[in-house]
């Protein structure tokens, strides 16, 4: 447990010190939002209708933009090595590392949504919607990345490589995280919530697990 | 401390379609140092990733007899490699305690595995800031902060000045009195009394 509180600690104290790195994340994850109305045009009923769709791609992308440094820093420097003669497995200390990699690429999009739903137009429902839409589909999404940053952590080029392998996973979300705006279907935003938390769930149980694996086979 | 001995047989290791180890066999018993010594590219790094479990051989295994059954695998052995895994944007004070609390040792012995490193009075100083021969201190600090039976060190006097060599010689010297094991690899001779074997390891297909 100290292991597993010490790795959690280190990774939010590191992330939140070199504070740049959540800015940017954040600052992307508003821009492409903000990019996309220009490129549609002033077309509010429009824009709202494709606010969901624009809202995911850009999460989907902030995501993808920071999975690469969760096991980079720590294979370069030899802390991985040193993992492996921890008191606690691998598998474990992975898990601390994408609670805390969430923490700090998750939530701040969820905290920067109020700045999208204006300049997407979307309404009070529409808002908490895809506030609620995204807590429940991050963790997903940072668990699929942590796979592919997991197996491509020995690459040179490992960041190029990594979105290819993460993104054919990361459908899922993205289709349940949408669908959840479907105003056709009734109770579809509570049946895709629940699908979303349930594909956050396994996949952060089970992507630690994958993603150790990885890492043992990479490190060598 | 658990009397912990250690054992490889026949490991053959190759590594990018070359043969880097050809049936090493080893065996080092408590209260007892193993010097690795060979030229460049003789496979001494590759033979102590072994021995850490970094890398699969080919062939032959790696026996730890004594070693807690219950314990995660490597938990018994400190690996201290070229790369020091320590963080910038971290103190001094808190790379070590993380890996005290990682790795399972003492957080009591902390202030006195730093006054020993020589690195007293830096514990507040970014760690990214150090210079190459204080970071190997901070790293090497690990083996007071967290005591553990076996040490697989490589080239664990690189970047030291001569007191740090002396002060890696003190350590081992207590180490193996206490009844730990060692093996080094290294081609730099480390002043300390004690027992140790040497064994040279040649440039496999040479």
């Amino acid at each position: 447990m100290t292991a597993f509180l010490a790795i959690l600690s280190r990774d939010l104290k590191l992330g939140l010190r070199q504070g740049g790195d959540l800015l940017t994340l954040v600052l992307f994850f508003v821009i492409v939002g903000v990019l996309l109305p220009f490129a549609v045009g002033p077309d509010r009923p429009l824009l709202s209708q494709l606010a969901p769709a624009i809202i995911w791609v850009a999460a989907l992308l902030a995501q993808l933009l920071s999975h690469d440094r969760l096991f980079r820093s720590d294979f370069e420097d030899g802390s991985l090595a040193l993992f492996r003669q921890a008191s606690l497995s691998l598998d474990g200390l992975v898990f601390a590392k994408l609670i805390a990699h969430w923490l700090l690429t998750g939530l701040p999009l969820v905290v920067a949504m109020p700045v999208l739903a204006l300049v997407l137009g979307l309404s009070a429902d529409g808002f908490w919607l895809a506030v609620m839409t995204l807590l429940a589909g991050t963790p997903a999404l940072t668990a699929f990345g942590a796979i592919g940053a997991a197996v491509t952590v020995g690459l040179k080029r490992g960041g190029l490589v990594a979105p290819v392998i993460v993104l054919p996973m990361s459908l899922p979300v993205l289709i349940f995280g949408t669908g959840a705006f479907d105003p056709a279907r009734v109770g579809a935003a509570s049946q895709a919530l629940l699908l979303l938390a349930a594909l956050s769930l396994v996949s952060m149980a089970l992507a630690p697990f994958a993603a150790a694996l990885a890492l043992r086979i990479s490190g060598e | 401390m658990s009397d912990i001995s250690l054992a490889a047989e026949g490991i053959v290791l190759e590594r990018g379609g070359r043969a880097v180890l050809v049936d090493l066999s080893l065996a080092v018993s408590p209260g007892e140092a193993l010097m690795l010594r060979g030229p460049n590219g003789a496979g001494k790094s590759s033979a102590l990733l072994v021995l850490a479990g970094l890398l699969a051989p080919q062939e032959g295994r790696v026996r730890f007899t004594g070693a807690d059954p219950d314990a995660p695998p490597f938990a018994h052995l400190h690996w201290v490699g070229h790369d020091p895994a320590i963080k910038s944007g971290l103190s001094v004070a808190e790379n070590l305690r993380f890996w005290i609390d990682v790795l399972g040792g003492r957080r009591d012995r902390m202030g006195d595995a730093l006054e020993a490193a020589g690195l007293a009075g830096l514990e507040d100083f970014d760690a990214g800031l150090l210079s190459a021969g204080q970071t190997r201190r901070l790293a090497l600090a690990r083996l007071l902060a967290i005591p553990r039976p076996l040490w697989l060190l490589d080239e664990p006097t690189s970047a030291l000045d001569a007191d740090g060599a002396h002060w890696v010689g003190q350590l081992l010297a207590n180490h193996l009195a206490g009844g730990g094991l060692a093996v080094i690899a290294t081609h730099l001779d480390i002043p300390f009394s004690g027992d140790s074997k040497t064994m040279t390891l040649i440039r496999a297909g040479a």
